[in-house]
């Protein structure tokens, strides 16, 4: 039998349940976040802890009676004059219903009757509710206070694009490498993954020591690593599979403009990039370079503007995998490993400041993403098939997406179109509120890790249904490795404890089950 | 079962209360024990609330004998027929009522009769009544001389005197208490108080 937690004495469906804790129960077995079942007199309800109170039912109680603090005093008044409640948010109706019989858990219409005993959810309750593991979903956690599997459905997942949030060290880097080992397992999409810390592809680090492994190593056939960095990544002993260059006749005025801030340059010298792209077309870069002031002043360009433009463009020059022009197209390269369903995971090496970041993910991306549309329209057309659905990984992702220059990027496109052309975002960063709000508005699934600023946890709940009841439980996420997770692919908010990753056991759990003992003793070694 | 012990019979007799007069003077059941008489065949519990030591004769009152006694225990001695001129009596709050095997914590639906007899409840009866605190609603709810909370408390201590883990019957008594005297933390205090052990 469930532990019984006490009875339903008020609410409303909109503002959640108050429970009157038994007696017996203690309120410190409890947590925010735990999930009960509630036993209606003909359905059987499924919520989640919100809240826990301390009330008394004498507002002098404890002036009253000064020996409160005394064994016996105290054994007498908790639960009775002093006694606690807890508010509990009804999601699910898992029983007693047809539909609920037929097809599973349903949203909840109304709410159990006055008296109604509520319980702590059995192993058994969030088995109905999370699934088991199977050909779409993914085990990526646990309750906070059990060892039962939580899992996501991550066919539903990629439908939209996603964001992962969450402070620093909280855990986002190795959620997101489940994630994505989810993903090519269960997804059926394809994925890109600009690797700001190159972490994704060969080992990243763990700060309990130790190199943790990652995609690549795990899933060698299925992932290829490009390197914009060959020396770093020769050097970490990594396979690469493509070495990026960029030709300079690849970046467009869009690029720039959206580097402004970061190149410190006026508008007017950003309004310069279009008019030289005009009159030279794909060469307009290395041309603004070698223009001189009198070229400039017939294009209408000031001498001020003209200097902007130059100190702006050098400084982007200046990095060694920018070339003239490309000896191969990485965009071609990138399109042929994910039409084959394999993922990428572009690493950046050295080369980690803002500036490339943007400029690099967001010029393959547009490509990336154009080359998407023509195929799915072609495929509308029935020319040809539906190219496989594209996940883009981004970190840092509030450079992209912030009010200014999201609707510049191609980020703000993919994230606002909902995956018209197959592609969505998985969007991670640890400053939710430099992210558009429209944007985040659009994001499908949000997974936070906790947050300590009050502006982050407000952007990040902003136009969430029961809104309160996420902030109560985010606020008491613990530092590292918990999670609540909200929006399309889950039915109701799910708070977990990340699945381990790291040891050899977590390894062995991740791996297709037909690779042998042996494979796996030597990825440890 | 051990036999409950015969003490005196009903001499007054209302819905909420009776009187008993003892068989033998000062022979009393302590304040807040449980008592019994029977009505037909209905057995009737009651709470011990107050008791008195008085004159047979109405209006009259005792004098002051012992001016030349050694000990007061030679008042008696010396005067036998002093038990005959003074009675112990005692007033019980109806606190519930056994009809056939079910124990209800209510009034029962006539009062005791005069003469009728009265029992001291033996261990095993105590037990069986205090199994369910809902009899205290009477307790709470009723108007006496002596503060309720000093009657209450006091058949609680009594209680308690029956079983080997007073501080569980204690505990649970006073969480029933807490629950009916929810609004009302000063009464509840001052039994509280009066029950510590
Ligand atoms: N699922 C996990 N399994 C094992 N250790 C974890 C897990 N999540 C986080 N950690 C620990 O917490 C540290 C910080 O996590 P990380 O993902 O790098 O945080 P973030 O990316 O949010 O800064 C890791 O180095 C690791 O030691
Ligand atoms: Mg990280």
């Amino acid at each position: 039998m469930n532990k019984r937690l006490g009875t339903v004495v008020s609410g409303s469906l909109s503002k959640g349940l108050e429970v009157r804790l038994d007696g017996e129960a203690s309120i410190e077995d409890v947590s925010v976040g735990s999930y009960v079942t509630i036993k209606g007199e003909k359905k059987y309800f499924f919520g989640m802890i919100s809240d826990v109170n301390l009330e008394s039912s004498d507002p002098e109680l404890t002036h009253a009676i000064p020996e409160a603090g005394d064994p016996f005093i105290s054994s007498i008044l908790n639960g009775t004059a002093a006694y606690s409640t807890l508010k509990v948010n009804p999601h699910l109706v898992i029983s007693g219903e047809a539909a609920a019989l037929l097809e599973g858990p349903q949203p909840v219409k109304t709410i159990p009757t006055h008296f109604s005993p509520v319980y702590l959810a059995s192993e058994r309750d969030i088995e109905i509710v999370f699934g088991k593991e199977d050909k779409s979903k993914f085990f990526i956690g646990t309750p906070l206070d059990m060892e039962t599997k939580i899992c996501l459905d991550l066919q539903e997942f990629v439908k939209r694009s996603n964001g992962v949030f969450g402070k620093s060290g909280t855990g986002k880097t190795f959620f997101t490498r489940l994630l994505l080992i989810g993903m090519l397992q269960k997804s059926r999409a394809a994925n890109l993954i600009f690797d700001l810390h190159s972490e994704y592809g060969w080992s990243g680090t763990s700060e309990t020591g130790g190199a943790v492994k990652s995609l690549k190593q795990l899933f060698p056939q299925e992932v290829a690593v490009f390197t914009l960095d060959e020396e770093s990544s020769k050097r970490r002993g990594v396979k690469t599979d493509f070495t990026v260059r960029i030709g300079l006749d690849e970046i467009e005025p869009q690029d720039i403009a959206i580097l402004k801030g970061i190149l410190n340059m006026t508008d007017l010298a950003v309004e310069a990039t279009y008019q030289l792209q005009q009159r030279y077309g794909q060469s307009w870069f290395s041309k603004a370079l070698e223009l001189d002031e009198d070229e400039a002043k017939n294009l209408n360009i000031a001498a001020s503007t003209l200097q902007s433009l130059k100190r702006g463009l050098n400084s982007l020059k200046r990095h060694p995998f920018l070339a003239p022009q490309a000896p191969e197209s990485a965009v071609q390269r990138i399109l042929s490993f994910l039409e084959q369903g394999r993922s990428v995971i572009l690493e950046f090496g050295r080369y980690r400041s803002v500036d490339i970041y943007v400029l690099i993910a967001n010029l393959l991306s547009r490509r990336i993403y154009d080359r998407y549309r023509e195929m799915s329209e072609e495929a509308e057309a029935g020319l040809r098939q539906k190219p496989t659905p594209l996940v883009i990984t981004i970190e840092e992702a509030h450079q992209f997406l912030n009010p200014e220059v999201s609707s510049q990027t191609i980020f703000g496109t993919i994230a606002r179109e909902m995956r018209k052309f197959n592609v969505t975002l998985l969007v991670i960063d640890q400053r939710p509120s430099g992210i558009d709000e429209d944007v985040m508005s659009q994001l499908g699934t949000k997974i936070v890790f906790q947050l300590d600023n009050e502006r982050d946890i407000e952007n990040v709940l902003a136009g969430t249904a029961g809104k309160s009841e996420l902030r109560t439980v985010l606020e008491k996420l613990g530092p590292r490795r918990q999670a609540i997770i909200f929006g399309h692919a889950v039915m109701m908010p799910i708070v977990i404890k990340v699945r381990e990753f790291g040891s050899k056991e977590s390894y062995r759990e991740l791996l297709p089950p037909y690779d042998t003992e042996k494979e796996i003793e030597d990825l440890w070694s | 079962m051990e036999d409950s012990f015969r003490i005196g019979e009903v001499v007054t007799s209302s819905t909420s209360r009776f009187t008993t007069q003892c068989y033998e003077l000062y022979v009393l059941p302590p304040l807040g024990s449980l008592i019994k008489t029977r009505e037909g065949p209905n057995d009737i519990f009651a709470v011990v609330s107050r008791a008195e030591t008085s004159s047979l004769e109405p209006g009259r009152r005792a004098v002051v004998r012992g001016q030349n006694q050694e000990s007061e225990e030679e008042i008696y001695t010396s005067s036998p027929h002093l038990e005959k001129l003074l009675k112990s009596e005692f007033e019980a709050i109806i606190v519930g009522h056994r009809q056939e095997e079910h124990i209800l914590r209510y009034l029962p639906p006539r009062p005791p009769r005069i003469h009728g007899f009265v029992y001291l409840c033996s261990a095993q009866e105590v037990t069986e009544f205090t199994s369910s605190f809902e009899f205290l609603d009477l307790l709470v709810n009723t108007q006496l001389d002596i503060p309720s909370e000093e009657l209450i408390a006091a058949c609680l201590r009594e209680i308690s005197q029956n079983v080997e883990d007073k501080e569980t019957i204690l505990i649970q008594a006073g969480r029933y208490l807490a629950g009916i005297l929810s609004n009302d933390t000063r009464r509840l205090k001052s039994i509280l108080n009066r029950i510590r052990l």
